[in-house]
């Protein structure tokens, strides 16, 4: 398909025209930051940002999601058999994901969807959704999304991007899904030699912004107990507060807890987001716990990403350099720091 | 699609409490859909997840044997909310198995040799069902000596006593039951702690490959006696416990290293842990 | 800011350098702008990793707790109050610690001066007396520090540390003659409904990482009764009824406690005003018990003393 070119007005009309069949999340601001919220009325698009606050992961992974429901009634045939609770899988588009979180649904996919279990309801969410990312023309002085195999034009996990050309949109669509759902959108027009060009100098121009730069690529050949022993642990865990900022606010942390809940008969069983941050996260009936101590908790969480993900699925680290972690850490606990660290044992 | 969270519905059969102190009982569990039973494929050394509407799910390793149909057997030491509840149940109500889950003992390494198995308290459960398995007689001949060391704190606190004086009896098995300690006068096996035992009564590591379930502290003091026996890390076998959640390797609590205890254990060898940090 | 940040640093090498303590802590200037890291050194060799200006936003009570060796702490007003709760309440014995006494005007309110700028990134800032200049790509802004002082700064009746072993500089003149409890007011005049629908309003964007709670110094107890297994009394899901049990019960374990820190509401990733909660029962301490904390070290909170003569019958 052709790449097309839309007024910032028509693209907002075309988004509208799509919310009959669609579900249309897009950045919404909220107080002082943005979030995705489901277009509507009230939830106006604002592409006026850096980063959401938050990432999209939720659209895939809620914080909260029902797996199952049941019957606790006696009377009942069914009574404590779970049933698979019913879940909106219309379709979705984002619209306005950053490349940076694109890559990171990827990365994260492998874990929930792979050769011996395939999890239901991500897998579903994945299926349903359209992902229309929109480029970075400035990046943040906390993104290093070049350094993780990523870029602020990256296409990985993208069925379009927008290029933001000040007025207008520059829409490339780059897959299957991204050409039906362009097929579907009203208005815009093909783009014309000078608008390609104009969009292949922004994205060379925005790479060049990148400032933040940090070697992620060098820990694969390294012995894994060597960095667990490493002895930088216990200085880069002695200001954390054990909180879930950077596991909740990372696009790449998946850890999820399951949780039953009951109200009256009826109960749930829920999955909830979790942190390895937090001590019960490893904490065994027996009262023993392999992370008791909050360096181990820290520890855990950079060698995930920087290690044990590389080790396991022999591919780049489980991080896209969003930079929300070292924006957002309570404390200024910076991972760039700790990449550092690492490359230099 | 199918979901691997969804347990399958089963009727609880039969209670046994198994211990003095009344807090390991052993469940025995029928399918509601025998469709289930022909799905519900596993081997010695595997778990599976025990669910309870409205009170959550236990990773528990089973303790009967495949070649035991009909029911599946799990012994369930109560420790927390949702053993506590489990405790309480009765024969004939209804619940969830998910599973079967996680690796196995390495049973085609383990034909042509000779196999040692050492276990302390509760943690027997996944032997008793290699046990099980080893000793039908379409299984004995692909194993040679069987040796079996298992201690509890009491005589009241071993597991499957029934079963054990029947083991004793065979003379395809060369069984030693300790306790720590016991009062009893007639008390007619072996006094001492298990490392102590295995010391004792294992007298050659040749061909032979040991299976290890126990307390923490009882696996790292065998552990340096079986060293010394002159088994190699590859061939001593231990089964570990995690906090688990989903079971399949996805929520991503119970690692160690690269490793889900859920998934890729929670059989691991001595060797293989070795590679990994001492995180568990 | 600098001359603070020097002082500090000599004082935390000679305590170090003669052995008066076996670890120091403070703050090392942040890799990112308008934040601070705590920081613990053990060697006098680390003591220009040491750094002060008005984004000390985390309070450092939180790195005592429980510890065992000799300790050189620097401590503002409030973080010196809590310091003084935790001597109080046998977290800390006073004699294990070396306090440098920090007199404080106020650290700067991140998000208003983000703000300011209208949101754009900020890439540097520079604090010059009263003043923070803003730098980002293509502007520079000088705000007045009074116009941009965190909620709680603005209403700190206690600048001054209360316990200090040596003062950095000379006291800072207190602030007088304002409500402390402006917001409180408001809330107070709401209907139940209006306060019902305020509050839910308030936690609606809270995705329950417990920031708030870790960075409170406060909150110490072993298990939280969040993370309690058995019995479990909260829900772990973002249910706004579990997350409401979650900041209510918090707010009330730090009754009589706070020290309007602030931290809890700087550390919060989704920028909730968690002080609101917590305002209410400071001001419900001092209108019914005269009771600030963390001034007084020869008295216990008044929710955790019993007296033969108390006013209320339920409790002689």
């Amino acid at each position: 398909m052709d790449d097309k070119i839309f007024s910032k007005e028509e693209w907002e009309k075309a988004l509208e025209g799509l919310k009959d069949s669609h579900r249309i999340f897009v950045p919404v601001k909220e107080g002082d930051y943005h979030t995705f919220a489901r277009l509507s009325e009230e939830n106006r698009p604002d592409f006026d940002f850096q980063n959401t606050r938050l990432s999209p992961k939720s659209l895939i992974l809620p914080q909260s999601e029902r797996m199952f429901d049941y019957s606790l009634d006696e009377k009942s045939e069914e009574a404590h058999i779970l049933k698979e609770a019913t879940k909106e899988s219309s379709p979705q588009v984002i619209v306005g994901l950053r490349p940076c979180d694109a890559l990171a649904i990827q990365l994260v996919n492998i874990n929930f969807d792979n050769p011996e279990y395939r999890d239901p309801w991500w897998v579903r969410g994945i299926e349903s959704t359209t992902s229309v990312g929109l480029g970075c023309n400035e990046p943040c002085a906390t993104c290093f999304c070049s350094s993780t195999g990523g870029g602020p034009f990256n296409e990985k996990g993208l069925d379009v991007l927008l290029y933001d050309l000040g007025d207008n949109f520059f829409v490339r669509s780059l897959s299957p899904k991204g050409e039906s759902l362009l097929e579907k959108v009203q208005g815009g027009k093909s783009a014309d030699g000078s608008a390609k060009e104009e969009a292949e100098k922004l994205s060379a121009s925005a790479l060049e912004k990148i400032t933040s730069k940090v070697p992620t690529d060098q820990l694969r050949g390294k012995n894994v107990n060597a960095l667990f022993d490493a002895p930088f642990w216990d200085e880069v865990a002695f200001s954390c507060i054990n909180c879930g900022t950077c596991t909740y606010l990372c696009p790449t942390c998946w850890c999820f807890d399951i949780q039953d809940e009951v109200l009256g008969k009826e109960g749930d069983r829920l999955r909830n987001w979790d942190s390895c941050m937090f001590p019960l996260f490893t904490y065994h009936g027996s009262g023993h716990n392999p992370r008791e101590k909050k360096v181990q908790r820290v520890r855990q969480r950079f060698m995930h990403k920087l290690k044990y993900y590389v080790d396991k699925y022999e591919t780049g680290v489980a991080c896209v350099g969003c930079g929300r972690c070292v924006q957002h850490c309570p404390v200024n606990i910076d991972i760039r720091e700790v990449f550092e660290l690492a490359n230099g044992l | 699609m199918e979901n691997p969270y969804l347990p399958y519905p089963v009727r609880i059969k039969e209670i046994i409490t198994e211990t003095e102190d009344r807090n390991l009982k052993t469940f025995h569990f029928e399918f509601i859909h025998p469709e289930d039973e022909e799905k519900f494929v596993y081997t010695p050394g595997q778990f599976a997840e025990l669910s309870v509407a409205g009170q959550g799910e236990i990773p528990i390793g089973i303790a009967s044997s495949p070649t035991e149909k009909g029911s599946v057997m799990f012994t369930v030491n109560r420790v927390g909310a949702v053993t506590t509840y489990l405790h309480n149940m009765k024969p004939g109500e209804t619940m969830g198995i998910r599973g079967p889950l996680g690796n196995w003992y390495p049973w085609e390494e383990m034909e042509g040799k000779n196999v040692v198995i050492i276990g302390g308290g509760f943690a027997f459960t996944t032997l008793r069902s290699s046990i099980i398995y080893m000793i039908q007689p379409e299984n004995r001949s692909k194993f040679k000596d069987i040796t079996v060391v298992y201690g509890a704190r009491s005589p009241g606190m071993l597991l499957y006593r029934e079963e054990l004086t029947q083991w004793e009896q065979r003379d395809d098995i060369d069984m030693h039951i300790t306790v720590d300690a016991t009062e009893d006068p007639d008390w007619k096996y072996n006094v001492g702690f298990v490392p102590t035992i295995t010391e004792e009564k294992i007298t050659s590591a040749d061909n032979a490959v040991a299976l290890v379930c126990g307390p923490p502290i009882m696996i790292k003091f065998t552990q340096p006696v079986l060293e010394k026996l002159g088994f190699p890390p590859e061939k001593i076998i231990l089964s570990l416990e995690m906090r688990m959640k989903c079971g399949i390797g996805i929520c991503g609590r119970c690692n160690i290293g690269d490793q889900y205890v859920c998934k890729e254990g929670p059989v691991f060898s001595l060797a293989q842990l070795k590679e990994l940090p001492q995180e568990y | 800011m600098l001359e603070y940040t020097d002082k500090i640093r000599g004082i935390a090498r000679k305590l170090l350098e003669e052995g008066t303590v076996d670890v120091f802590i403070g703050y090392k200037k942040g890799s990112v702008p308008m934040m601070n890291e705590p920081l613990l050194i053990n060697d006098p060799g680390k003591a220009d990793l040491l750094y002060w200006d008005s984004h000390c936003g985390l309070n450092l009570c939180n790195y005592i707790t429980k510890r065992t060796d000799r300790i050189g702490i620097v401590a503002n007003g409030c973080n010196s109050r809590n310091i003084v709760t935790h001597i109080i309440e046998n977290q800390i014995k006073r004699e294990q610690l070396y306090i440098v006494g920090i007199p404080c005007t106020g650290m700067f309110d991140h998000r208003a001066v983000q703000r300011a700028v209208e949101g754009k990134e900020i890439s540097e800032v520079r604090e010059d007396g009263t003043t923070l200049t803003v730098m980002g790509n293509g502007f520079e802004k000088t705000l007045e520090k009074g116009d941009y002082l965190r909620s709680n700064c603005a209403l700190c009746l206690h600048r001054n540390p209360v316990e200090q072993d040596e003062m950095i500089a000379d006291k800072v003149e207190e602030q007088k003659g304002m409500d402390p409890f402006p917001e409180v007011g408001e809330i107070e005049k709401k209907s139940d409904q209006e306060k019902w629908e305020f509050f839910t309003e308030l936690i609606s964007p809270c995705i329950r990482c417990y920031a708030c709670r870790n960075a409170c110094p406060l909150c110490y107890c072993p298990t939280c009764f969040v993370d309690e297994a058995q019995p479990q009394w909260v829900g772990k899901s973002i249910d706004p009824t579990d997350t409401m049990t979650f900041h209510f019960l918090r707010a009330y374990h730090c009754a009589g406690r706070c020290t309007d820190c602030g931290a809890c509401e700087r550390v919060c990733p989704v920028d909730i005003p968690v002080r609101q909660f917590t305002s209410k029962l400071n001001k419900d301490a001092f209108e019914f018990f005269e009771w600030e904390a963390g001034i007084r070290s020869d008295q216990r909170p008044p929710l955790d003393v019993y007296k033969i003569d108390d006013y209320n019958d339920f409790i002689r």
